[in-house]
């Protein structure tokens, strides 16, 4: 900045007015610092142009700000480029200039939900009573009211809203319709598939407030349902020391904490955290959001680790013989687990960013993920022609599946992506895309599955 | 002369490409450049020019890098990729097929126009 220097004392001004302008667009979310600059270059080169031709500073200044253009405009298409920006700002746009009342209001909604989610799961349990009837509605039970509060917070439209009915009606009848042998494996599969479905066609589609073709929004939600993850388990972990000391001081003066621990604060907290959790990533989103890449760097390394560890134990073959079932659940459980893993890191990473050492460590993880499934599916495959097929073992085939198609389309971007070949925009997009096809899969799981196995 | 704000943007991407397929440039120089192969006829919004740069730079079209300008500011510059050679062919294919179809629409119009003038007159 030769031009600025202290004894330049007839661009003193022009200074000043350059840093009000870059105050002024730095306050616009869209546009990051990096951003900034690349403005300023240019606004200072007009300016130099302009007053060459004759300008004074000041008519050059405002004549050179003029021609940047429209700041909302501009910023409106920063903004639609470089969604992932927006995302910790969401909170504040959709915030009326009364923020005040309206997040008073917030708080009451939110309180509110988590109450009325406690409630329902007190009720359902008392109207339910034996515990795998429970267990299949307990999702139905909650995440109504988790998508309430963000459809309120969303203001979506009554068509959206009348949509958000729909999966609830449909899960609700043929969960509990559906003659479902009692502790029969298919009763358990719609158990575990119900809060899948909901999570996707209910609270995703409350999240992005009815736009769920948008590839950035269903990014966004990715990127809620993580730090929802992490909200809740600092909840958890919180609640569950605060109760241990009590019980621990209730046992001294001889009182069992025990009955009024299962019959009314689990039933009324474990929902209720689940809410403010929620609550606390919208409010929160900017706190959360540097732990985020720094928790995907610290367990990527550790999830290779542990992947090689058990290719190591698949490949030295001594297996137990019918181990077959629950090595494909373990198996599934360990793709989903690197699947979230590969999913949040793409979510907290820049997508303009150059590829670099963590880039090529994800797509480690993701190819050693590959090679411990490829052994395992094969040793399926050969279990399942001699032994025929169960529900268990054709639901845990089918997802093992899926997550083959996602790991290998994501390895191949990746791969394209390290060696610069493409750059990381197709990579991100492959996830948003595929994501629907696991909703579709767990409603299948839901309402497919059990007529075909006859409900064992 | 105004040219119409959507013919503009639709000319932004191709022009861009083109530009930099003469070489590496940063936002302000390729403005300079759009103004003088326009002779100033083709008047962009300065500030839109960076979200297309970087909407380019996403789809891998360009590679941008951090360089310093002669007086020492941090400056951004863009380079065409490979990929961004052959995005900026196929418009040119594109270009020219529209190019090609207005000309001959043009010729028609002017050849067919003239003689019936007076004609059009008598009815």
């Amino acid at each position: 900045m030769a031009a600025s220097t202290p004894g330049a004392v007839p661009h003193a001004e022009l200074e000043v007015q350059i840093g009000r302008w870059r105050d002024y667009v730095r306050r616009r979310e869209a546009i990051s610092a990096a951003d900034v600059d690349e403005m300023e270059d240019h606004l200072r080169e007009r300016v130099a142009d302009l007053t060459a031709s004759g300008l004074d500073d000041e008519e050059a200044f405002l004549v050179a700000v003029r021609r940047m253009g429209n700041l909302d405009a501009v910023s409106r298409e920063f903004a639609v480029e470089h969604s992932e920006r927006l995302w910790k700002q969401l909170v504040l746009v959709a915030e009326p200039a009364d923020g005040g009342t309206r997040s008073w209001r917030e708080l009451a909604v939110v309180l509110g939900c988590a109450v009325g989610a406690g409630v329902a799961v007190k009720v359902g349990s008392f109207l339910l009573g034996d515990d795998t009837a429970f267990l299949r509605n307990v999702a139905l039970l909650v995440l109504p009211f988790l998508a309430g509060y963000l459809a309120w917070k969303r203001r979506v439209t009554w068509q959206v809203g009348v949509a958000l009915l729909v999966p609830v009606a449909v899960l609700a009848t043929v969960l509990n319709v559906y003659p479902f042998a009692p502790d029969g494996s298919t009763a358990l599969l719609a158990a575990i598939h119900a809060p899948v479905v909901l999570w996707a066609a209910l609270v995703g589609v409350a999240y992005v407030g009815g736009r769920w073709r948008s590839d950035g929004r269903r990014m966004d939600f990715v990127r809620f349902t993580g730090e929802l993850a992490i909200y809740f388990a600092l909840l958890a972990l919180g609640g569950g020391v605060l109760l241990g000391l009590t019980a621990g001081v209730f046992t001294l003066a001889d009182l069992d904490l025990q009955p009024a621990l299962e019959s009314w604060i689990l039933p009324f907290c474990v929902p209720g955290a689940f809410v403010v959790a929620a609550w606390l990533v919208e409010a929160k989103q900017d706190v959360v959001e540097n732990i985020a890449p720094v928790l995907t760097r610290v367990f990527t390394p550790l999830t290779i680790v542990m992947l090689v560890a058990v290719l190591g134990v698949l490949l030295s073959g001594g297996w137990v013989v019918d181990a077959d079932r629950e090595l494909l659940i373990l198996m599934d459980a360990i793709l989903v687990l690197v699947v979230c893993l590969l999913l949040y890191s793409i979510s907290a990473r820049d997508p303009l960013a150059p590829p670099a050492s963590f880039d090529v460590l994800q797509l480690g993880l993701v190819a050693v993920a590959l090679a411990v499934d490829a052994v395992a599916l094969v040793a399926m495959f050969s279990r399942i022609a001699e032994f025929g097929v169960s529900p268990n073992k054709a639901v845990a085939l089918g997802l093992n599946l899926l997550l083959l198609v996602h790991l290998v389309r994501s390895a191949a971007l990746a791969t394209a992506f390290v060696r610069r070949r493409r750059p990381f925009d197709p990579l991100a997009r492959w996830q948003t895309r595929f994501l629907p096809v696991y909703a579709v899969w767990a409603g299948a799981v839901v309402l497919v599955v059990p007529p075909v196995f006859g409900f064992a | 002369m105004h040219i119409d704000k959507d013919l503009v943007a639709a000319s932004a991407t191709p022009l861009v490409l083109g530009i930099l397929a003469d070489g590496e440039s940063y936002g302000y120089a390729i403005l300079k450049r759009v103004d003088a192969l326009s002779g100033g006829r083709m008047q962009w919004t300065d500030g839109m020019l960076y979200p297309l740069l970087h909407r380019l730079e996403r789809l891998g079209h360009v590679e941008s890098s951090w360089g310093t300008s002669d007086v020492g500011r941090r400056r951004k510059h863009y380079a065409l990729t490979a990929a961004g050679r052959a995005a900026l062919a196929e418009r040119q294919l594109q270009w020219s097929v529209v190019a090609d179809a207005l000309r001959q629409v043009w010729q028609a119009t002017e050849d067919g126009l003239r003689p019936p003038r007076p004609a059009e007159g008598l009815a």
